[in-house]
């Protein structure tokens, strides 16, 4: 393990629920991670391991090369974070957010915090709860990159937020991972959002990782074959690589990775009438991992 | 200059929308031999997207000919050349014939006037290629 940050074998209880399940995680530096995951599926819990937040319960956490349920305070000031839902005092001005900040971080730099403050045109006097949601999400973010972090963690932040401030968001992390050595780690439900800005991404099924791979390759990797029978169609065959089988009435649908036309011989031997391969988008590839009744069998 | 857009929700990943926007470019003439692309950074920012994804389609135009990059000037298009790719030419040729041919039969034609009706269109078309 050499990235920024990285699970090693984690699995995490919260009483009697197991929130993740031997999770292992490497986030190359300079990249822009995305984690995906259903709600509940242990998105939230794997960032709170990551940044220390949490203890897990079995394996280890690692933030910038140290264990991260004992980091250091120098090591954390250089971890932006940003989360779901952000809380900031309601009743502070913003321009005392940005002193507690200050005094928070050393490595705070307030020139570049008035200059985010001006681009976004967040008044300094405004108090915190008369922003809107979009500049309270806009102000977490400026504080955040305010630090000049080397690893940016953002929790859901397109939550809730209009088409422009989310397209703002994702030109702030491409703009850091220009800047050399900056690591972006987030989630998200909009999927169109991270196959813009995403190198790479992750699945959270369940507390389970089923995906860990670069967009491209994933893409490239799993397909869906639709086989039709004259009948109805039979059982799914068992092929390397399943993530999601469904029949519907005389049609086989079969999701699978990999295998190198595998899935349409078996269709074929079983007697389908014709065999139909298409690449998936990423929402469909993510719907068919974390569907309901998805198969179980490992995908890498 | 030459407009890239991206799609986000497209199956085909973002590093080939890139690449294939840039060949149509070239393709329709919008881009010529000596023209400069822009910068990774560039581009990057104007379609939102991934820098690491753009120098990728960067470096597969490189790698497929289309373009050159003379070191500290940026990215050229190259002189427009056969390059002998023939296994992708043949594929992408035939996606775009499959879609013509099922036209065809939803139509009703018979193959032989299928047949008849593309050697006259051949007839009317200049081929650059080269018979091997």
């Amino acid at each position: 393990m050499s990235g920024p940050v990285a699970l090693d074998r984690v699995t995490h209880w919260y009483g009697d629920t197991r929130a993740l399940d031997t999770v292992s995680l490497d986030v190359p530096p300079g990249s822009i991670f995305a984690l995906l995951g259903r709600n509940g599926a242990g998105k939230t819990t794997a960032l709170r391991c990551l940044l220390g937040f949490e203890r897990p319960t079995r394996g280890r956490a690692l933030l910038l090369g140290h264990d991260a349920a004992a980091l250091p305070p120098p090591v954390r000031e250089r971890v932006g974070y940003v989360a779901e839902g952000q809380r900031l005092p309601a009743w502070m001005r913003v321009r005392q957010v940005v002193s507690f900040q200050r005094a928070a971080f050393r490595s705070f730099d307030p020139d570049l915090c008035a200059a985010h403050l001006k681009r976004l045109g967040l008044p300094q006097k405004r108090r915190v709860r008369d922003l809107s949601r979009g500049m309270r999400a806009q102000l977490a973010l400026a504080l955040a990159l305010s630090q000049r972090p080397e690893l940016l963690v953002l929790d859901d932040p397109a939550m809730g937020l209009d088409a422009v401030v989310r397209r703002e968001f994702l030109e702030v992390m491409i703009e850091l991972v220009q800047e050399e050595g900056r690591t972006v780690l987030f989630t998200s439900h909009i999927l169109a959002d991270v196959e813009r800005v995403a190198d790479r991404v992750a699945i959270l099924d369940r507390g389970v990782l089923r995906v860990d791979a670069p967009v491209d390759v994933l893409k490239a990797r799993v397909r869906r074959v639709h086989a039709f029978f004259e009948a109805d169609a039979p059982e799914a065959p068992a092929v390397d690589g399943l993530v999601r089988a469904r029949r519907r009435r005389n049609e086989l649908v079969l999701t699978v990775v990999g295998g190198n036309g595998a899935a349409e011989d078996a269709c074929r031997g079983l007697g389908a009438r014709t065999v139909e391969a298409e690449a998936l988008s990423l929402e469909d590839l993510f719907i068919d991992y974390t569907a309901e009744g998805a198969a179980v069998e490992e995908a890498s | 200059m030459v407009v890239i857009r991206i799609d986000p929700a497209a199956p085909e990943p973002v590093f080939q929308q890139i690449v294939s926007a840039v060949k149509r470019a070239v393709a329709h003439g919008r881009l010529r031999e000596g023209d400069r692309l822009p910068t990774v950074r560039e581009l990057a920012k104007e379609v939102v997207a991934n820098p690491n994804t753009v120098a990728k389609a960067y470096r597969t135009l490189e790698a497929e000919g289309v373009t050159t990059s003379r070191r500290g000037a940026g990215t050229f298009v190259a002189a427009l050349q056969a390059v002998p790719r023939g296994d992708e030419r043949r594929r992408r040729f035939v996606d775009a014939l499959e879609a013509v041919l099922a036209e065809a039969v939803h139509l009703g034609l018979t193959a032989t006037e299928v047949r008849r009706t593309v050697a006259a269109a051949l007839k009317r078309l200049r081929f650059e290629g080269v018979e091997r």
